[in-house]
């Protein structure tokens, strides 16, 4: 081991002994290591954290990583089915680089229906860094630099199809990341606040702050839900913009969304108060602002944590429930649940399956929040392992 | 020290005394916390302590040695009574009635070593961190005067000062349990209140530990109050053994004298349940019938007579007292005179 030498105790001094060498880095290892050597250990946990890192990246940047202006319309490609990429073309003949015909829609005269014809005099070749719509990064920076295209501009791809007015489809579901997955975190952290200044005092102070909090928690939430999220959202005003609107959806979420961590804060509270190690301290002499820092919030933080990464897709699920129903975030905005309204009705899924296709990134992203969140709860329980 | 009696026996000077300490705890209802009774943890408890003894506390779970230590320490406020702490200045104090800056000073003069070695120590700190915090906490030092004091302590108890950037979770139970002395040790105090410290620990490993206690008392001059429920243990390191019951101080005496002249029959019970080493022996357990009272409706008169085997019908109705019989044992119970009990053979 590596770490054999770094350590510095005789061990190291010791015939080289990879158990030993390992057995002193563990021994050596903060709170917040072991709870990384067992959270890596947990592959579900590290997968799904990679899953939400990589779109949390995606929404980062969405106007890089997604091929078209979400809002450049196409009408002669309204309800495209997604494109196919081909590997091999008409002739038979293998490429190495994918490749996609262009398309053209005629009308089927014996149906009436709109098909698509894949042109297969010209292959256009996908690439990566190509230019293509301009945008302005973060509103920010110009650029019309793509993470992958076809470089023809002619030549549209559309990976997940395209929507009534010939949208991509895919530059919309990467553009709806940015919103839907930080709604998600500022609603809990909005909640995380009220949570854990409701929470703490509850479990610091108990008795009959605490029988009272206790109650007002349980009152909230035993309303039912979405009644109450529709009432607040109706009430909003209709000419507010879209970050107004995104702003005030995000304090109705986190004023139901909060209880939950309250109670995780509050249960750990009331564990702590009773831990020997708090009793030790204060016996010790030791302040009790030092207590409260130096021991009590660092023994809290990897649950709220954990807390806080469940709660996420919660929000999430939320989010997209109110904009579905059209309450949430409205047009000009795009979240998956704005777009999911346009899988409101049968014929349109019937005809374009692929609208439900936020629908699918909604269940990815809550999936992997959730398995993170249990990793993290997993590895923060310093008793088990 | 005029409020105190004259105090140089030969064991050593009264470091400690206790008087008529009392925790009550309030049982409440509904959500304007109506008091509709007590739990009597703590029930007008009398005792001392003198420098450099070990006071052994002895009693069932629940009978209020822990809630007795920890008043002692002021970990939890008493309701009632007095805690005399003579540190020998001429300036007794009662730490029942201090508070703030005062109550703070004298933490430094008595510490606690705990019961369980995993839940007293905080899994997030290393041992440099948590050994060094009594250090800390009162600006003794830091640094690298810290570093050499943490390293002497750990050394004193068997670690290796090598250890001191390790975590506890890297330690055995008993190992853990020498991390808590070693912080109890840290700012040098006169008494050490030991809370059941080697009952959560392998039997292998407890006549090390109780050791590593009577060296460090010899070198030190440390007093210890040392709270258990397991008779054996205190026989080897107590030199006088109070014993309680519900709340209630039962009997005081010599080590010796409680192990072979027993006056309290509920004394004579618990010698009694003391596994012996001699298999061939006939055991003569007393097994007490029904359970421990509840210490929120104590039995009228003596605690004690309804699973006492010798009451008569004045336990029933009358309250003993402690009082003094034979050399310097005092016993609360009517029949002391009269009983002839079972000690140890």
């Amino acid at each position: 081991m590596t770490t054999t030498s770094e350590t510095g105790t005789p061990e190291a001094f010791q015939p080289a002994d990879n158990g030993a060498g390992k057995a002193a880095s563990y021994a050596a290892a903060s709170e917040w290591r072991l709870m990384w050597y067992k959270f890596s250990r947990h592959r579900l946990a590290v997968i799904c954290g990679i899953i939400v890192l990589l779109l949390y990246v995606v929404a980062a940047f969405v106007e890089f990583v997604a091929p078209y202006d979400p809002e450049a319309q196409n009408p002669a490609s309204a309800y495209q089915a997604p494109t196919r990429i081909h590997f091999v073309d008409a002739d038979g003949q293998f490429h190495l680089r994918p490749f996609v015909y262009g398309t053209s829609s005629q009308r089927n005269l014996d149906t009436f229906e709109l098909e698509f014809v894949e042109d297969t005099s010209a292959r256009h070749h996908l690439s990566l860094f190509v230019q293509g719509d301009d945008y302005r990064l973060w509103g920010l920076f110009p650029s019309n630099l793509h993470l992958f295209g076809v470089e023809d501009a002619d030549a549209r791809v559309y990976l997940l199809g395209a929507d009534r007015q010939g949208r991509d489809l895919l530059s919309r579901i990467i553009h709806g990341t940015r919103l839907s997955m930080s709604i998600g975190l500022a609603g809990v952290v909005m909640s995380f606040f009220i949570g854990i200044v409701v929470g703490g005092v509850s479990g610091y102070f108990g008795g009959t702050i605490d029988i009272v909090t206790q109650r007002i928690i349980e009152f909230v939430r035993s309303m039912p839900t979405i009644p109450l999220w529709l009432g607040l959202a109706a009430a909003l005003p209709s000419n507010w913009s879209v970050m107004q609107v995104y702003f005030a959806i995000t304090v109705i979420l986190s004023l139901i969304g909060w209880t939950g961590l309250a109670q995780v804060v509050r249960g750990r509270a009331l564990a702590l108060r009773e831990e020997d190690f708090i009793m030790a301290a204060r016996l010790c002499g030791t302040s009790r602002t030092r207590i409260i820092f130096k021991h009590m919030v660092p023994s809290f933080m990897s649950h709220i944590i954990a807390a806080l990464t469940l709660a996420v897709p919660e929000m999430i699920i939320a989010e997209t429930a109110l904009s579905f129903l059209g309450l949430g975030l409205r047009y000009p905005a795009i979240s998956w649940g704005v777009l999911l309204q346009e899988a409101q009705n049968l014929r349109s899924v019937a005809l374009a399956p692929w609208l439900l296709a936020p629908g699918a990134m909604v269940v990815i992203a809550v999936l992997a929040l959730n398995f993170l969140g249990d990793g993290l709860r997993d590895a923060a329980d310093p008793y088990r392992r | 020290m005029s409020a105190i009696e004259p105090a140089f026996t030969p064991a050593g000077r009264r470091l400690l005394d206790v008087k008529g300490l009392t925790k009550h705890y309030p049982i409440t209802r509904g959500l304007l916390r109506r008091e509709v009774g007590r739990v009597r943890a703590v029930d007008d408890v009398t005792f001392h302590v003198d420098e450099g003894e070990t006071l052994g506390l002895v009693g069932e779970s629940g009978c209020g040695k822990t809630s007795t230590g920890r008043c002692l320490l002021r970990a939890i406020d008493p309701t009632d009574g007095q805690i005399i702490f003579d540190r020998g200045d001429g300036k007794p104090v009662d730490i029942a009635q201090s508070e703030g800056g005062s109550l703070k000073a004298l933490r430094r003069d008595m510490q606690m070593i705990f019961q369980d070695p995993f839940s007293s120590l905080n899994p997030r700190w290393t041992l440099l961190d948590l050994v060094g915090e009594p250090l800390v906490a009162f600006g003794v030092s830091k640094g690298k005067a810290l570093e050499e004091r943490v390293a002497y302590l750990l050394e004193r108890v068997g670690l290796r000062p090598e250890y001191m950037r390790r975590y506890p979770h890297a330690f055995s139970g008993g190992e853990r349990q020498r991390i808590g002395i070693a912080r109890a040790l840290a700012l040098n105090p006169r008494l050490v209140v030991a809370d059941e410290p080697v009952s959560a620990l392998d039997v292998s490993v407890r006549a090390q530990t109780l050791n590593l206690l009577e060296e460090l008392q010899q070198e030190l001059g440390l007093t210890y109050l040392f709270i258990s429920h397991d008779l054996s243990v205190v026989q080897h390191i107590c030199d006088r053994v109070v014993v309680m019951y519900v709340g209630k101080v039962v009997e005081v005496a010599k080590t010796a004298d409680l192990y072979f002249t027993p006056r309290h029959p509920y004394t004579e019970a618990l010698l009694s349940a003391v596994p012996k080493p001699d298999p061939e022996q006939q055991s003569s357990r007393i097994v007490l019938q029904g359970e421990v009272a509840d210490p929120s409706n104590i039995p009228s008169g003596c605690a004690f007579h309804p699973r006492c085997p010798y009451a008569i019908e004045k336990c029933r109705t009358v309250v003993p007292v402690l009082e003094t019989i034979g050399d310097g044992q005092q016993v609360r119970c009517h029949r002391a005179h009269e009983l002839s009990l079972r000690g140890v053979e």
